[in-house]
């Protein structure tokens, strides 16, 4: 039971069942769908933008409980942050699940983001652990109206 | 240590199997997962492979390797024997009428998509209709969708109701003088629902009208005679029916197959070639371009054999027992929802559980030793027909048991635990 506890850890359970900034977002800067195929996961993660700096993100949509905190825990994170220290979280996160980052050597730099350290022992669940970030990155990034992590 | 003698393992290899023991000819079900007895219920995605599967693949590649026809050498003899007599066996187990109407192709894909872009494209033009059912899996959608595109013809969709039981009203109505072809699942992989294929062929053919039937599902569970369903295509996965990948069958009746143009060019397809013209080959080689996947015919032989052994009118009790156990069992669960609840079903249950996404009870069940499929089961608009994104989905073959179920349900139990 040790390591699904690992992957379904109390923050995961607790923003899959009271995800925070679920919502659609009236004028946002920019919206993108995400979409996994494989498993039906399909967001919308919307974005304020003021400037260089993410002023609000909010999501909407439906997918399992991994890809649905995830979400959540981004959105969480990010209000405020600049588009290059959102990369930056980005990139940790994705060593993170990729298990190529050391949860507890870091667990300052990732704050909240550790708790899907787990994620890296169930490499099924890797892309819907990022799911909501590369649609984030799209975003951001200004390019697709849909990604797919398939 | 003994040796045993050739002619003791070829009588013990034609002894009959009983649905109770089949379980232990499957190596790979001996196997541990995540530290817990391996239970698959994943047979509607692949099955597992008996002892005798693998060791015909060995022995062809032990004793007998070698390129089939054309060869004078004794090795490519024997591996063209070998070959064909698996042609033959498949022929005899699905009561085709000649070795003609069996043509190998790498799996039930591949067979549609060869009617699709040879009969089809000769025989569908501009505003006629290709009319397939709203539970197609994408392989038996997509070539016809390609087809209509190319041919700007329509493609009509069969209705089903909530229980995922075709409409056979709407059947009736919606064959026309402009529908060209007629393409079912026998079984669907998602809802498990067996349909009255037989009966809507006979309608269809009484109007003239080709049918094609995608078997993949229904072979492991049932036996299927094509002169006793006549319809006129019927496709095939070796890998579904105990067999290896990467082979499968297209049964077609001959009048249709003669008329068709080739699918692929290549060797062994042809009679003569020069740069001016070249002759096909006949009947099946006509469809079999290049060299084939000659283990896997083999392979797929040695299935036949094997299913041969077992009483098929046995498996299908004890399957339909399984899944009435099953159903009853899962049903107690609080919150789930069965997704397909078809009359005639075979052992396939597609589920859902309130509040939890298939994908989570996936990985629980996983965790726990268990495989099962979830997502959408390449039967996206059947997804969109229930309302689900996706659903988990356990399918059983003779050789799951009643106890694997309750190992199944309790872990069920530990998925609403965990995430409940």
């Amino acid at each position: 039971m040790s390591l699904l506890r690992e992957l379904y850890q109390e923050v995961i359970l607790d923003h899959n069942k009271n995800p925070r900034n679920f919502r659609v977002m009236e004028g946002a800067t920019k919206h993108v769908e995400g979409y996994n195929p494989l498993c039906g996961d399909h967001y919308t993660i919307f974005v304020k933008m003021d400037g260089d700096v993410i002023s609000d993100v909010s999501f909407q949509g439906a997918g399992c409980a991994i890809s649905k905190s995830s979400a959540s825990v981004m959105t969480s994170l990010l209000k405020g942050k600049t588009k290059e220290e959102a990369e930056q979280m980005f990139n940790h996160f994705h060593k993170l699940v990729k298990g190529e980052l050391n949860a507890e050597e870091n667990l300052e730099t990732l704050g909240k983001l550790a708790a899907f350290a787990g994620v890296s022992e169930f490499p099924a669940r890797v892309k819907c652990a990022s799911l909501a970030w590369h649609t984030l990155q799209a975003a951001l990034h200004d390019d697709a109206q849909t990604v797919s992590t398939e | 240590m003994e040796i045993a003698s050739a002619t003791y393992i070829e009588e013990k290899l034609k002894a009959p199997v009983p649905v109770e023991s089949c379980r232990f000819h499957f190596p790979l079900l001996r196997r541990q997962v995540n530290g817990k007895p391996l239970i698959y219920f994943d047979n509607a995605a692949t099955s597992q492979k008996p002892q005798v599967v693998i060791d015909a693949i060995m022995r062809f590649y032990h004793e007998e390797n070698s390129n089939i026809h054309r060869g004078v050498h004794y090795l490519s003899t024997k591996a063209t024997e070998a070959y064909e007599e698996a042609r033959v066996k498949a022929q005899k187990f699905i009561n085709a009428r000649s070795i003609e109407e069996v043509i190998y192709v790498r799996g039930t894909t591949e067979a549609i998509n060869l009617v699709a872009a040879t009969y089809g494209r000769k025989n569908v033009n501009e505003g006629d209709e290709v009319l397939i059912s709203a539970m197609e899996h994408h392989s038996n959608i997509v070539p016809w969708q390609i087809l209509c595109e190319e041919k700007k013809a329509i493609l009509r969709v069969i209705p089903m109701n909530d229980d995922g039981e075709l409409l056979l009203d709407e059947y009736d109505r919606l064959l026309n003088d402009r529908t060209k072809m007629v393409c079912l699942a026998h079984i669907s992989n998602a809802l498990g629902t067996i349909n009255p294929v037989k009966r809507m062929i006979a309608t269809a053919r009484a109007r003239g009208i080709p049918v094609l039937i995608d078997g993949a599902q229904a072979l492991p569970h049932i036996k299927v005679d094509m002169q006793d369903l006549d319809c006129d295509f019927y496709a095939f996965s070796s890998h579904k029916m105990f067999g290896p990948t990467g082979v499968g069958v297209l049964y077609g009746k001959k009048e249709l197959l003669s008329a068709m143009p080739p699918y692929q060019g290549g060797g062994d397809m042809i009679k003569s070639v020069t740069f001016e013209k070249t002759a096909y080959n006949d009947l099946p080689y006509k469809f079999e371009a290049g060299t084939p996947n000659i283990e896997g015919a083999i392979g797929l032989g040695a299935a036949i054999d094997y299913m041969k052994r077992m009483d098929l009118d046995a498996v299908a009790a004890y399957e339909h027992e399984l899944l009435t156990y099953a159903t009853t069992q899962l049903l107690e669960i609080s919150g789930l929802r069965i997704i397909g609840t078809a009359k005639e079903k075979a052992s396939v249950i597609s589920f859902v559980l309130e509040g939890i996404h298939p994908h989570d009870i996936g990985t629980i069940l996983d965790y726990e030793g268990i495989a099962i499929r979830t997502g959408h089961h390449c039967a996206q608009p059947v997804m969109q027909r229930f309302g689900v994104p996706a659903t988990a989905r356990a399918s059983f073959a003779f050789y799951n048991t009643k106890e694997e179920v309750d190992v199944l349900v309790k872990a069920i139990h530990k998925v609403k635990e965990v995430l409940g």
